[in-house]
């Protein structure tokens, strides 16, 4: 069985602003387990010189031209703003970091 | 809260500084990186977003093709090698300068790495600066702190913002480890990040104007004490935004690490936060979870894979080095050093060259651009060369070599020409700013003036020739300074002897 803990699902809740029930974290810590389990399945087939696959299309340099393409207007930009002061987007003092 | 400091000399008898920088250049192509918004500095608020750049459900970012080619001239330009394959990466975060909640970077395949320049400080060392990566990102929006009693984060009430930056492309610029900069580390933080400037500019990838935050440096500094070799714990000091200001907050750093260690304390890993107007650093978040950034490959976007003939063709772009040209430029014009600082401080070289390539002295063009035309900027708070251009300038400085004009009207016709009068030549025209050179109208002018001061008159006969200076003075001002001095002093020597 793998190592993942049920302290590890709720680290990784807390980084993605996920609200987990515990019976959620229960569950998701089996699901992960069960996942992280299949890649080292995988891992075990794949040899040094399987290059690692970040995307399941043969695609490469996919690019669009430097054109200039008509915006959103400010009232479409913020029409799904919680809250707007003008033109722009008000949001809480974030006390952190400046 | 002011830190304790110790003596820089003394700090560095004890400790030896380590540097790293991370400078962020902004290009200046014409949409953002991943969507077709416009890359523009000034527009109205929120008004260049779109699905993509706001983070929107739906929204598919497009990689923007000059934005790779202006990264791997830059990477280029720096002697990096260009990635074979390289791929974009989410470096995920939640603050709200980031609509997306995370930052589209690159992580594990920066498209260049491994790049080296070499910057000259003033004293004439060379320091080889070794660069670890450029990669590719987006920019995050503009946040405005408001209430609170300073306008800063700290004590804000609540943010404003703006994503007309979200989504701008920035190329990170990582070097590796700084060692043995000892008494120069200050400078050569200002030089390097002014060299990066350098280059992006002369590249054309940037506008490079560190005022807008085209340019931006982070600096980390850590100290170790002598004959140790082990690396102290560093400080990363964010958003030091001009040259001054990254000599300033490495000097600062170095002086407030050496007076903690030196107090037997211990230096904390984190962010700081320089502060331009009193110049100190002061302590932002340490590094905690929210440094847990969960990168991972970027699963919208596929990866990179430069062709080595499109590389070798972007090569062949590349401008002269800026640091080569200097040393060719100060060559074929003669200026001692203090002049070609003058006119390189002043961001001046594009318009003195300019002003040469159009048919001007380099003296003439230096003392104009960095003389008089710089002052005007000054005065009106905009660059000097956005008030004249440099074949109006060699227009200008035609006329004085032609005798046509004395350097007191020229300023005054460089006046009519930046008030959009026309060209030199049409302000002399319609001025009526003409030296007078017609030796009939001196003449009449100095007669009366030397009948007018019969004593001086009488020195100058006795061959007192100092004396004429009152009666030149008089003539110039009779002319109302349409004459050239040295013409007008003859002829008073000569009449002097001639008149009854």
């Amino acid at each position: 069985m793998s190592e993942i803990t049920a302290e590890q699902v709720a680290h990784l809740a807390y980084l993605a602003r996920i609200d987990l029930s515990p019976l959620e974290i229960t569950n998701l810590t089996h699901d992960l387990g069960q996942i992280v389990d299949s890649i080292a399945k995988v891992s075990e087939v794949a040899t040094a010189d399987t290059p690692a696959t970040s995307h399941p299309m043969p695609l490469t340099n996919v690019f669009r031209e430097d054109v200039v393409v008509p915006s959103l207007t400010v009232e479409q930009a913020l029409s799904g703003a919680p809250d707007r002061a003008g033109d722009k987007f008000r949001v809480p003092a974030i006390l952190d970091e400046e | 809260m002011k830190a304790e400091l110790m003596d820089f000399d003394k700090a560095l008898e004890l400790f030896e500084p380590v540097l790293g920088f991370e400078v962020h250049v902004e290009l200046n192509t014409k949409t953002k990186m991943f969507c077709g918004c416009a890359n523009e500095f000034g527009s109205g608020a929120n008004t260049n977003t779109c699905p993509t750049c706001l983070g929107l459900p739906g929204g598919l970012p497009q990689v923007n093709k000059k934005a790779i080619e202006s990264s791997i001239r830059l990477g280029l330009a720096l002697g990096c090698d260009i990635a074979e394959h390289s791929r974009f990466a989410r470096k995920n975060y939640f603050y709200p300068d980031t609509a997306k909640n995370f930052q589209t970077s690159q992580y594990d395949d920066p498209i260049c790495h491994d790049g080296s320049i070499t910057i000259e400080l003033e004293s004439g060392r060379q320091v080889t600066v070794e660069i670890e990566r450029a990669h590719m990102e987006d920019d995050a929006g503009k946040l405005t702190h408001m209430g609170g009693s300073t306008g800063r984060i700290q004590g804000a009430d609540y943010s404003l913002v703006d994503y007309n930056r979200g989504g701008v492309p920035l190329v990170e610029i990582v070097t590796q480890m700084i060692e043995g900069a000892e008494h120069d580390a200050p400078e050569i933080g200002k030089t390097y990040v002014a060299a990066i400037r350098e280059i992006a500019k002369a590249l054309g990838v940037s506008n490079a104007r560190m005022e807008e935050g085209n340019v931006r440096c982070d600096a980390n500094v850590s100290l170790r004490p002598r004959g140790s070799n082990v690396l102290g714990t560093r400080t990363e000091t964010k958003n030091v935004n001009s040259l001054r200001s990254v000599e300033r907050a490495v000097r600062y750093e170095i002086q407030r690490q050496a007076a903690v260690l030196a107090g037997g304390g211990t230096i904390t890993q984190e962010t700081r936060h320089w502060h331009e107007d009193t110049g100190i650093t002061s302590a932002g978040r340490p590094k905690s979870d929210a440094d847990d950034y969960r990168y991972f490959p970027e699963p919208d976007l596929l990866p990179m894979a430069p062709s080595r003939e499109w590389v070798e063709e972007l090569r062949l772009t590349l401008p002269e080095p800026p640091a080569a040209r200097r040393k060719r430029l100060q060559a074929a014009w003669g200026f001692v050093n203090l002049e070609f600082q003058d006119v390189v401080n002043s961001d001046l070289l594009d318009a003195v060259e300019a002003t040469v390539a159009a048919g001007a002295s380099a003296q003439a063009a230096r003392k104009w651009w960095t003389g008089e035309i710089a002052r005007l900027a000054n005065v009106a708070g905009v660059a000097a060369d956005s008030l004249v251009t440099p074949v109006q300038l060699a227009a200008l400085i035609e006329l004085v070599e032609a005798g046509t004009l004395t350097d007191r009207l020229a300023r005054q016709v460089l006046e009519g020409v930046i008030a959009g009068e026309g060209t030199p030549a049409e302000v002399v025209e319609s001025r009526g700013l003409a030296v007078v050179s017609d030796d009939g109208a001196l003449i009449v002018a100095i007669d009366a003036a030397l009948l007018g001061q019969p004593d001086v008159l009488a020195k100058i006969r006795d061959g007192k020739v100092q004396a004429a200076g009152a009666v030149i003075g008089a003539v110039m001002k009779a002319m109302r300074g349409q004459a050239d001095a040295a013409r007008v002093r003859e002829l008073v020597l000569e009449r002097a002897q001639a008149i009854e």
